[in-house]
């Protein structure tokens, strides 16, 4: 069963409706360098592994925008790439989609499954309810915002065995969002609040037999302005453990995921990021040891 | 604001203002009408005023950047057009008033309010980002250090709530 690119091409069709709907003709890229967060791996804006309550692209406030990504992310026995796409209106509204694609190498082999690829697609909407992150200096109110990201896993012959897990195949996560540049020091503070039963992010499924209910998990960003163009942040978010205990045992155990990044805008239209991530155990029972590595994503913006 | 743009506001709720709002109550206590008042002395400079405004220069210094960055205004080609019919020499001298004032500078900024010399422009958000980034253009090439950058535009970044009027 191939991934079902419907949701990636209703997204497109929906981008280029909004971008036929208001003028001016062309997107724009009017925002100051990097204040629109880059793409995380679900394609919200933000930072690498968790959406910001910015609104991505370049395009400002009474502009619509475009911007799209792509990522890869090696670690010791597996490899993530993601690609996607996100359109933003008046600063308020963005809608992503991104295509996730994970390669279990040898664990896959390990399960009877050699070559498996776990493939996802993921549709977001995110919505600034209020405040501004950046420009309201003399206050403390930071820009915070709601978003939701409709998940969908191909899990290719891994399917039976989520199912006996009790793993759905689909699952929705709710986030609220509070980000804040604060200007002097150039540091910006990102909490995020995500309500969620996706396991490994929704690449083994969602929720299990034993664990099906949401729950609230926090994460959080910090990042330094060092220059105009260049910030050093990290990145902490807890997941919850949904197939853990399971019928493996603790064996698909999972961890928080966190990294140290650095994101470098060479142009106002691209944004470049480097990450060191920690992605903690990934099917310990194949492989035990946790899974760290590089990151590397480049977006462009238009 | 209903009090008319020049009438000052009596010295203590002035100086309260400035403590609690920065940028935006320094320049709605405009003291220019009454010379009097223009004698009082702001809140003395704390040290990280003392400190960005020795990065900038002093007075002297912020001058150097004002004119600069007037220069640099009129040419853009996004927003240069709101300044045809400025006079610039006035703008720098201005500018630079101001910029001292928000560093709690021995300076007195006796212009316009930010929303009445902005107001019926029609200035939109991106307006106002294209004048952030030519004033850190201007800092460039002042060679202000990006921390001291960022300390400026602290003071200067609420002004936008005054300045943007575009839906």
């Amino acid at each position: 069963m191939t991934f079902c690119p419907a949701p990636l091409l209703a997204a497109a069709g929906l981008a280029s409706t909004l971008c036929c709907s208001f003028a001016p003709a062309h997107a724009a890229t009017d925002k100051l360098l990097l204040t629109g967060g880059v793409s995380s791996i679900d394609g919200a804006a933000g930072g690498g592994l968790t959406p910001w309550a910015v609104i991505g692209t370049q395009a400002t406030a009474g502009q619509w925008g475009i911007s799209g990504f792509a990522t890869a992310v090696s670690t010791q026995d597996y490899r993530l790439r993601v690609v996607g796409l996100a359109a933003a209106w008046n600063d308020r509204l963005e809608l992503s989609v991104a295509q996730q694609d994970f390669d279990t190498g040898a664990t896959g082999t390990a399960l009877g499954l050699p070559g498996l690829h776990l493939r996802q697609g993921i549709l977001g909407l995110k919505w600034r309810l209020a405040g501004d992150a950046v420009l309201d200096s003399d206050r403390l109110m930071p820009a915070i915002a709601l978003g939701i990201a409709a998940k969908r896993l191909n899990a290719g012959g891994l399917a039976s065995t989520l199912d006996a897990l009790g793993a759905r195949r689909s699952g929705n996560d709710v986030y609220l969002s509070a980000t804040k540049l604060f200007l002097a020091p150039g540091v910006l503070v990102n909490a995020t609040l995500r309500a969620t039963r996706a396991n490994q992010n929704g690449l083994l499924g969602f929720g299990s037999s034993t664990a099906s209910a949401y729950r609230l998990m926090p994460e959080l960003s910090l990042a330094w302005l060092a220059k105009r163009n260049l910030a050093l942040g990290v990145e902490y978010r807890q997941k919850p453990d949904n197939l853990n205990p399971s019928a493996l045992g603790h064996g698909l155990a999972e961890d928080a995921w966190a990294d140290l990044f650095v994101a470098w805008a060479p142009h106002k239209q691209v944004s470049v990021t480097a990450a060191w991530v920690d992605l903690g155990a990934i099917v310990p029972a194949v492989k035990p040891q946790r899974q760290t590595g590089a990151y590397l994503s480049v977006q462009l913006a238009f | 604001m209903q009090a008319p743009a020049k009438q000052a506001l009596p010295k203590q709720a002035c100086l309260t203002l400035m403590r609690n709002r920065l940028a935006g109550a320094a320049l709605a206590c405009s003291l220019s009408a009454l010379p009097a008042l223009a004698q009082t002395t702001a809140t003395p400079p704390s040290p990280v005023d003392s400190a960005l405004l020795q990065a900038f220069g002093q007075q002297a210094g912020l001058q150097g950047l004002a004119d600069d960055f007037v220069i640099r205004l009129l040419a853009d080609a996004r927003i240069g057009h709101f300044f045809k019919t400025i006079n610039p020499k006035h703008l720098k001298k201005q500018l630079a008033d101001q910029f001292c004032s928000v560093l709690h500078g021995p300076c007195e900024y006796d212009g316009e309010t930010m929303k009445n010399s902005h107001a019926g422009l029609d200035i939109a958000r991106k307006d106002f980002n294209a004048l952030v980034e030519v004033l850190q253009d201007a800092m460039d090439a002042q060679q202000i250090p990006f921390a001291a950058q960022k300390g400026l535009l602290a003071r200067l970044a609420p002004m936008h709530r005054d300045i943007v009027t575009a839906r």
